[in-house]
């Protein structure tokens, strides 16, 4: 090992990448595979975003137009399944390969080759799972939340390649969860203590323990779903002897830490952005750790509250009506310290800058719908309407998919060495910030109004917002075609990045140039 | 005493706001909020809903009156130097406990609400619901009345080629009747998938399971038609099988159900009589359309890979032993239900024949006919 270090002292240099394709395939640096974990998330977004568009084509008006009913179910399984483990989770990992290692002053994260498998597996699952589109009977077109037994006795036969597609994707998670975890515990510059980490690491420190907690909790559920449809077990049919709403338990006791596994590393990038701009240190770093902390162990003991009408017991309701409502605290801290954080800073709006302040302000509101649905009696009228479609949409597309957008603006010139335009950023920031309101703000009103969610075909007093709302989703997708042609922009050229790019920027990462060397902190930096 | 506390503060809030508003724009407000009902839990699920949506707005504009106050008055052009303060232990102790103490506000009237709803002792009239792919069944257990709800909006309608009526989607063949003021209570379970039987109306919403019996129960005082859907996806007809309650004064209630016995009556002479192939036909063919085309489609050719084609098929051409057998058992395994319960004899033989006379399946089969003596004997015991 020091024999490496030592060689390398001399000449960052000629130890770059190998050219071609196989440098992508065998890549084992952390940098290129977080551009290859980066890449594939964008395109997954376009496909799941393309599905999405298709969804809303067909309710802009009232009335059957454009796909049958199968079809949309098919649209609409699909649209979650890649938005959730195809585009947010891998643009988290990809984020994380690019950061944490120079955050933390490691030279690459722990564990290369796994990294790279962790990877590579993932294509061939969403191939798996996008190629069920032309198998005999269909896609998968139960949901996302594929309940049984419309899953099991009720599928159609793709279930099976659905079922080893989530397989391979919770098996890359691990990996990469494993990956990070051993990054940050073993590889930490001297003098980085735990509470010296960046909120960024934090947070996907926990994530990674959410994941590792989670997954397999998963995999257990499709695995008893494999055995109802080709063993003859009968885990989730009640003419068995089985439980339908056992599958429900099993799946939201993954689900809900799940869905925090989607926002924690927001979390992480918005306090980075928000201090760089206010040129201010973060407000209550500590209470930042705490709170994040305090959601993650939440989360373990709030699943039910996405099963409020299943029939449970009083006692049942109750725990998880309060447990549910507790969760408002620690987010609340989290939304405080970042107010505090601009109180009396010394603020400019460049493109991060507006993505995390629109982050913040629309993930509260999703926030406060998801209070609302937290209020059992009050969840009997909104449960499964398009309300829960517009709480949910509110906190993962300006919550989740804004804080990615958030990053890599703001990180891009340390990546590519290059400041992206930015104008077009301004723009695309507004395009995206109209149209994600225009979609999903009046779908509060058709849910609250009586509107079911997963139908393909509605009342007419829906009309009107229902257009409405497919006209924002299409500005909304549009205005990512923006975003491509940007980051391909900034690829390609753009006014020189400095190494610390950004007045206010506060880590390890601006201490080296930009665009990042292939090799960063072969010799470990001291951190006071 | 406390609901009473925050129904006060609510509609405090509330008449504040009329005063804001025109009542034209107060009125268009209400067609985008949450349906206050018509029971008397369903106004206290629209009064919680309405105090914590209020509590939202007031902690909404707090928070972003914060941060746009800073958005504004600490640009670097106007604060070029920031302050450097960064923690402040009683600050965040602060708002770590107001916000938990608001919450504890919520959760009381919320848990006091839920409570109430709780209640799953035995109703003046019981009703069982059953939700099958993509219908409800009703099972009124006092009376022995048992009837389908099927969506009549025409396909024609969906598919544009004929203008919506005002009830598009929100009309059935069938409303469930009850009376005004008797305890109703619901007994909900499902046959094959799990649906979710949704009343907005009178804030029930159970989701029917396979396997499990849910309860919820109502007093509705006011007559009336009430309208509400399958809230959970079932399925390709998911969004095709609305609920329909009639809330009726109760001497039409009993007469609804003396009317009801007669025609279970009628029925079981009809079983008796003798059919000819052109009543069974004509009988069958309107079975097939409300109960079968969902799948089977109009012309019989079914959907490839998931629903079989009738058309041609060899067991309604040449087996009708077999076609009896899966029309009355289902299909282990398949999104076949057993029509047994669901139509009555004389229906269960003309649709069969129905099947077995359409779309050339007369010419190319055996061409047998099912009468309903031929259900009645199947329904024997076998020894």
């Amino acid at each position: 090992m020091s024999a490496v270090i030592e060689s390398h002292n001399h000449d960052d240099h000629h130890h770059g990448p190998t050219k071609g394709l196989t440098r992508w395939l065998y890549t084992t640096n952390h940098k290129d595979i977080g551009s290859l974990y980066l890449w594939f998330s964008f395109a997954m977004f376009l496909i799941g975003g393309a599905m999405a568009l298709v969804i809303r084509a067909e309710l802009f008006q009232p009335g059957m137009q454009i796909v049958e009913p199968e079809f949309y179910n098919q649209m609409l399984t699909l649209h979650g399944l890649i938005m959730v483990f195809g585009a947010v989770m891998p643009a988290f990992v990809g984020l994380a390969n690019w950061l944490v290692p120079m955050m933390v002053g490691a030279p690459d994260m722990a564990l290369p080759r796994m990294n790279n498998l962790s990877f590579w597996i993932l294509p061939f699952a969403f191939l798996v799972l996008l190629s069920s589109l032309f198998m005999e009977g269909g896609a998968p077109n139960f949901g996302w939340t594929f309940y049984a037994p419309l899953s099991t006795t009720y599928a159609p036969p793709s279930v099976t390649f659905f079922i080893f597609s989530v397989h391979i994707m919770g098996a890359s998670s691990i990996m990469g969860s494993i990956n990070v975890i051993v990054t940050i515990m073993n590889m930490r510059a001297p003098g980085m203590t735990l509470m010296k980490m960046p909120l960024f690491v934090w947070s996907w420190l926990i994530t990674a323990y959410l994941l590792i907690a989670v997954m397999p909790v998963l995999a257990g559920a499709v695995t008893m779903m494999l055995m109802d449809i080709h063993f003859g077990t009968s885990f989730f049919n009640a003419a068995g002897g089985g439980d339908p709403v056992l599958f429900q338990h099993i799946f939201w006791f993954f689900g809900h830490p799940e869905v925090y596994i989607m926002i924690l590393p927001a979390f992480g990038i918005a306090s980075h952005i928000i201090e760089t701009f206010s040129r201010k240190q973060l407000f209550g770093y500590a209470s930042m750790v705490w709170a994040m902390a305090s959601i993650a162990i939440l989360s373990f003991v709030v699943w039910a509250h996405h099963m409020f009408t299943v029939g449970l017991p009083l006692a049942a309701e109750l725990f998880f009506m309060w447990a549910t409502m507790l969760i408002a605290v620690p987010t609340g801290v989290k939304v405080f310290n970042w107010v505090t954080t601009m109180f009396k800073g010394s603020i400019t709006y460049e493109t991060p800058m507006l993505f995390a302040i629109a982050f913040v302000v629309l993930f509260t509101i999703g926030g406060f719908s998801g209070l609302m649905l937290a209020i059992t009696p009050a969840d009997f009228q909104y449960h499964d309407t398009y309300f829960v479609v517009a709480h949910f949409h509110y906190v993962l597309v300006p919550g989740s998919i804004f804080s990615i957008m958030a990053a890599v603006y703001y990180w891009i010139p340390k990546w590519t060495g290059n400041m992206y335009d930015e104008r077009l950023g301004k723009l695309h920031f507004w395009l995206s910030f109209i149209g994600v309101n225009v979609t999903f703000f009046p779908q509060h009103w058709i849910g609250l109004a009586g509107m079911p969610r997963r139908i393909p075909d509605y009342a007419l007093q829906f009309a009107d917002w229902n257009m409405i709302s497919s006209v924002g989703a299409f500005l909304f997708g549009a205005s990512q075609i923006l975003f491509l042609f940007i980051v391909l922009k900034t690829v390609m050229g753009g006014k020189k990045a400095t190494p610390e790019v950004w007045e206010g920027s506060r880590g390890l990462e601006w201490t080296v140039e930009s665009p990042a060397p292939y090799h960063t902190f072969t010799t470990p930096p001291k951190v006071n | 005493m406390f609901r009473k506390a925050t129904t006060s503060v609510n509609k405090t809030l509330f008449s504040g706001l009329i005063t804001l508003f025109s009542s034209n724009m107060f009125a268009a407000w209400n067609d985008l909020n949450m349906t206050e009902g018509v029971t008397a839990i369903s106004k206290e699920v629209f009064d919680l809903h309405m105090l914590i949506f209020w509590i939202c707005v007031v902690i909404g504009l707090v928070v972003f009156g914060i941060m746009f106050y800073s958005m504004f008055a600490f640009t670097k052009k106007k604060n070029p130097s920031p302050a450097s303060f960064h923690e402040n232990t009683k600050l965040e102790l602060a708002w770590t406990v107001v916000p938990f103490l608001i919450l504890v506000f919520m959760a009381i009237p919320a848990s006091n609400t839920l409570t109430k709803i709780y209640d799953d002792t035995e109703g003046d009239i019981n009703i069982q619901v059953v939700g099958y792919q993509w219908k409800w069944q009703y099972k009124y257990l006092e009376d022995d009345i048992d009837f389908f709800q099927n969506l009549t909006t025409d396909w024609d309608e969906i598919y544009n080629k004929t203008p919506k009526g005002e009830f598009y989607l929100e009309e059935v063949d069938e409303a469930v009747v009850i009376p005004v003021g008797k305890k109703i209570r619901f007994l909900i379970t499902a046959n094959d998938v799990i649906h979710s039987w949704w009343m907005p109306d009178f804030a029930i919403k159970q989701d029917a399971i396979p396997g499990f019996i849910n309860t919820a129960w109502t007093i509705v005082d006011k007559p009336g038609t009430y309208r509400g859907k399958c809230t959970e996806l079932c399925g390709k007809n998911h969004g095709f099988m609305p609920v329909v309650v009639k809330v009726v004064p109760q001497d039409e209630y009993d007469a609804w159900v003396q009317e009801k016995k007669e025609a279970a009556f009628r029925m079981a002479e009809l079983t008796e009589k003798e059919w000819s192939v052109s009543e069974l036909t004509e009988r069958g063919e309107g079975i097939y359309l409300k109960n079968c085309v969902a799948c089977h489609q109009v012309n019989g050719q079914g959907i490839t890979g998931i629903f079989p084609k009738l058309a041609g098929s060899d067991i309604v051409l040449n087996d009708k032993a077999r076609n009896i057998e899966i029309l009355m058992e289902g299909v282990q395994g398949a999104a076949m239900q057993s029509f047994a319960n669901q139509l009555s004899e004389v229906d269960m033989a003309s649709v069969i024949t129905y099947t077995r006379q359409a779309w050339g399946n007369a010419e190319n089969g055996d061409g047998e006919i099912v009468v309903p003596k031929d259900i009645v004997e199947y329904k024997k015991p076998k020894v």
